[in-house]
C-alpha cells in the first residue's frame, strides 16, 4: 500500500485489533499466577482472599467488564460517604473543574486581552507570569486549604491556579498577533476601541484562545484527580483513592477508565468549539 | 512648465519627511491633489512609497511637515480617507457583505441592519460580486478579494480614495479588468484619489497627474508629469492614442535610469516646493542622460 493512503476503515478497524490483542494479552498475565508461593507471609495476608485462591490480585478484563456494567446500570447511587455511584462521583469532578476553569476563563481572558495590547504590561507583568507559570497547582493545596478552609473551594482554586495561564498566555499572544493590517483597516474606519476590541480582535485571536482553553480543560482534568485524593471526600480522584484502601484494583481500572474517556469528551467539546470561530484564508 | 504650488490645493502636502535613525527615507517632499483628480506617485520600492501613503491615510505621522486637507491638518485616519490596501485586508471571518457592512456600520452607526445590508449588497453589485456577497475571503479568488476592498472603500463615499499598489498581487489579466472598473467608478472627476504603483500603463491610464519619485534614501519628488491623454481613456485603445508612447518612454526612462542617477541629489537651487511638471514629451530624456 502507497504511504499516506489507506481506506477509510483501516483505522478504526486496526484500533479494533489493537484492543483484542491488549486484552488478550492481559487476560494471559493475570491469568494463571501461581498463589503465594515465593510471597512474603505478610503481604499475602494483606491480599487475603486473593492470596489464597490462587488467583492474581490483578483484575481480569472481564472483572473489569463487569464492573462497568454494574456502574452504567446505577450511576447515580449514594450509599453514603464511601458508596457512591461513578455517575455522582464524576459529576462532582465535573463540577469543579468546570466551576474553577470557568473563573479562570473569566480571569484570563480580560487579563490576556489588556496584557496582548499593552506591550507595557505584557513586560511588567511577565516575570510574575513565568515565575507562576511552573508551579504544580497541588503546591497551592496547603495555602489554599490554609486560607480557605473549606476543602471543596480548596479544590476549585487549585483547578483555577492551575487552568489559568494556558488561557493568559494565549489570548496575550493571540491579541498581540492580530494582523497590523486588520488593525490598520479598522483605524481607517474610525472604529471605537471597544468595538475594535469585540468585532476585530477577539475574532481574530479567537482560534488561539480556543488552543489555549482546550490546554486548559485537559490540565484541570488532569489536576482535579489528583487534588481529590488529597481534600477527600467527592469526585473521581477521591473514588480512585478509596478504592486504593479497599484494594479493589477493578474500581480502580474502571476509574482510570472513565478519567480517560470523559478527559477525552471535555477535549472533543473544546475541539468542537474551537473550530466554529475557526477562520481561514 | 508651470509651478505646481497653487493657493490651497484640496489636499495639501507640505514639507513631510520621514527618518529612521540617521537614515533619510524621503524629505522636503511637497505636493497637492486637486478636489477630483487622481494623482499617481511611481517609485521603485525603497523611496517610502507606502509610508507617503500611511501618512496621507493617518496611520503615520510624518517626521517633519504636515498635511492639510480641505483646510484641516491631517491629525489621524479618518473615514473621509478610505483606504484600498495592497493585501485587501478583508477580516476572513465575516462574510463579503458583512465585510462592507463593517465599514458602512463605521460610517452611519444609526442604521438598521438590513440598510447596512442592503446597502452593502449594493456596493458589492456595483464592483460585479452580486452573487459573492455571502461568501467567505477564502472562498473568493484574489481579484474578487480585491474587488470586495474596493466596494468596501467606495461605500464609504469617502471625500479621498487612497490606494496602495491595489493591483500589484493580481495576475496581468484580472489586473486589467480591475482597472478598468476603476477607471469606470472612480475617472472622470467624481472621486478624489491617490494611487501608490509601479505600473507605468496603470500610471497613465488612470493618473492626471503622476509623480516620479527618485530611488531611496534621500528621495525626492524629482518631476511631476501632467498626463496629456484626453479622458475618457480606454485600456483597449489607450496605446494608439497621440502621445501615448512619448509619455511612456519618458516615465520608463524615469524608472529605468534616472531614478538612480538622481537619486541622493539635489540640483542647485532645487526645493521641494519647486518640482518641475511637465506636459509635453517630445524630447527625448533618455538620450540626454544616457550619453556619457
Amino acid at each position: 500500500m502507497m504511504q499516506g493512503r489507506h481506506p477509510n476503515w483501516a483505522a478504526p478497524i486496526l484500533s479494533a485489533v489493537i484492543l483484542v490483542l491488549f486484552l488478550a494479552a492481559w487476560q494471559l498475565a493475570v491469568h494463571d499466577t501461581s498463589p503465594t508461593a515465593g510471597m512474603d507471609p505478610e503481604y499475602a495476608k494483606l491480599m487475603g482472599a486473593a492470596a489464597n485462591t490462587g488467583k492474581s490480585a490483578i483484575p481480569t478484563p472481564w472483572d473489569v467488564a463487569v464492573k462497568l456494567w454494574e456502574a452504567v446500570r446505577h450511576p447515580f447511587y449514594d450509599h453514603g460517604p464511601n458508596d457512591k455511584g461513578l455517575g455522582i462521583q464524576l459529576g462532582y469532578s465535573l463540577l469543579r473543574v468546570l466551576l474553577g476553569f470557568g473563573l479562570a476563563a473569566i480571569v484570563a481572558i480580560p487579563a490576556g486581552f489588556l496584557i496582548g495590547m499593552s506591550p507595557l504590561a505584557g513586560a511588567a507583568l511577565n516575570p510574575f507570569i513565568q515565575v507562576l507559570k511552573p508551579v504544580s497547582p497541588l503546591a497551592w493545596m496547603p495555602l489554599a486549604l490554609y486560607t480557605i478552609k473549606d476543602s471543596n473551594i480548596s479544590a476549585i482554586f487549585v483547578i483555577f491556579i492551575c487552568a489559568i495561564w494556558p488561557m493568559l498566555m494565549n489570548t496575550a499572544f493571540g491579541v498581540a498577533g492580530v494582523r497590523r493590517e486588520w488593525l490598520n483597516v479598522a483605524r481607517t474606519l474610525e472604529v471605537s476601541a471597544w468595538r475594535r476590541a469585540i468585532h476585530v480582535i477577539l475574532p481574530a485571536a479567537a482560534p488561539t484562545i480556543f488552543t489555549g482553553m482546550r490546554i486548559s480543560i485537559g490540565i484541570a482534568w488532569l489536576v482535579i484527580v489528583a487534588a481529590e485524593m488529597l481534600v477527600g471526600g467527592t469526585g473521581i480522584g477521591y473514588f480512585v483513592w478509596n478504592q486504593w484502601n479497599n484494594l479493589s484494583l477493578a474500581d480502580i481500572m474502571l476509574g482510570i477508565l472513565l478519567i480517560g474517556l470523559v478527559g477525552m469528551a471535555l477535549d472533543r467539546l473544546l475541539g468542537l468549539a474551537a473550530s466554529a470561530v475557526t477562520w481561514r484564508e | 512648465m508651470e509651478g505646481v504650488n497653487r493657493m490651497h490645493p484640496y489636499l495639501s502636502i507640505e514639507g513631510i519627511a520621514r527618518h529612521y535613525g540617521s537614515r533619510t527615507v524621503f524629505r522636503d517632499l511637497w505636493f497637492g491633489v486637486e478636489r477630483g483628480e487622481f494623482v499617481c506617485l511611481i517609485g521603485h520600492s525603497g523611496c517610502g512609497k507606502t509610508t507617503i501613503l500611511n501618512i496621507l491615510a493617518g496611520l503615520e505621522s510624518p517626521d517633519e511637515g504636515a498635511l492639510v486637507m480641505d483646510g484641516r491638518e491631517i491629525t489621524g485616519p479618518s473615514l473621509d480617507r478610505a483606504v484600498i490596501f495592497q493585501s485587501h485586508a478583508l477580516y476572513p471571518w465575516l462574510t463579503a457583505r458583512e465585510n462592507v457592512g463593517f465599514a458602512l456600520r463605521s460610517r452611519h452607526p444609526s442604521w438598521s441592519k438590513a440598510e447596512i445590508d442592503d446597502r452593502a449588497q449594493a456596493a458589492l453589485e456595483l464592483v460585479g460580486l452580486k452573487d459573492a456577497a455571502l461568501q467567505k475571503p477564502r472562498e473568493l479568488s484574489g481579484g474578487m478579494k480585491q474587488r470586495v476592498g474596493i466596494a468596501r472603500a467606495l461605500s464609504l463615499k469617502p471625500a479621498m480614495l487612497l490606494m496602495d499598489e491595489p493591483f500589484s498581487a493580481l495576475d496581468a489579466l484580472t489586473r486589467g479588468t480591475l482597472q478598468d472598473e476603476v477607471v469606470s467608478l472612480v475617472g472622470g472627476g467624481r472621486q478624489t484619489a491617490f494611487m501608490i504603483t509601479h505600473d507605468v500603463d496603470e500610471a497613465i491610464l488612470l493618473a492626471d497627474r503622476i509623480l516620479l519619485m527618485t530611488n531611496g534614501p534621500e528621495a525626492r519628488l524629482a518631476e511631476i508629469i501632467i498626463n496629456p491623454l484626453p479622458r475618457p481613456r480606454d485600456r483597449a485603445n489607450l496605446h494608439r492614442q497621440p502621445g501615448y508612447y512619448a509619455l511612456r518612454n519618458h516615465i520608463v526612462d524615469f524608472l529605468v535610469t534616472r531614478s538612480r542617477l538622481l537619486a541622493g541629489t539635489r540640483p542647485d537651487g532645487w526645493t521641494g516646493r519647486n518640482v518641475p511638471a511637465i506636459s509635453t514629451f517630445d524630447t527625448p530624456h533618455s538620450l540626454e542622460i544616457i550619453s556619457p
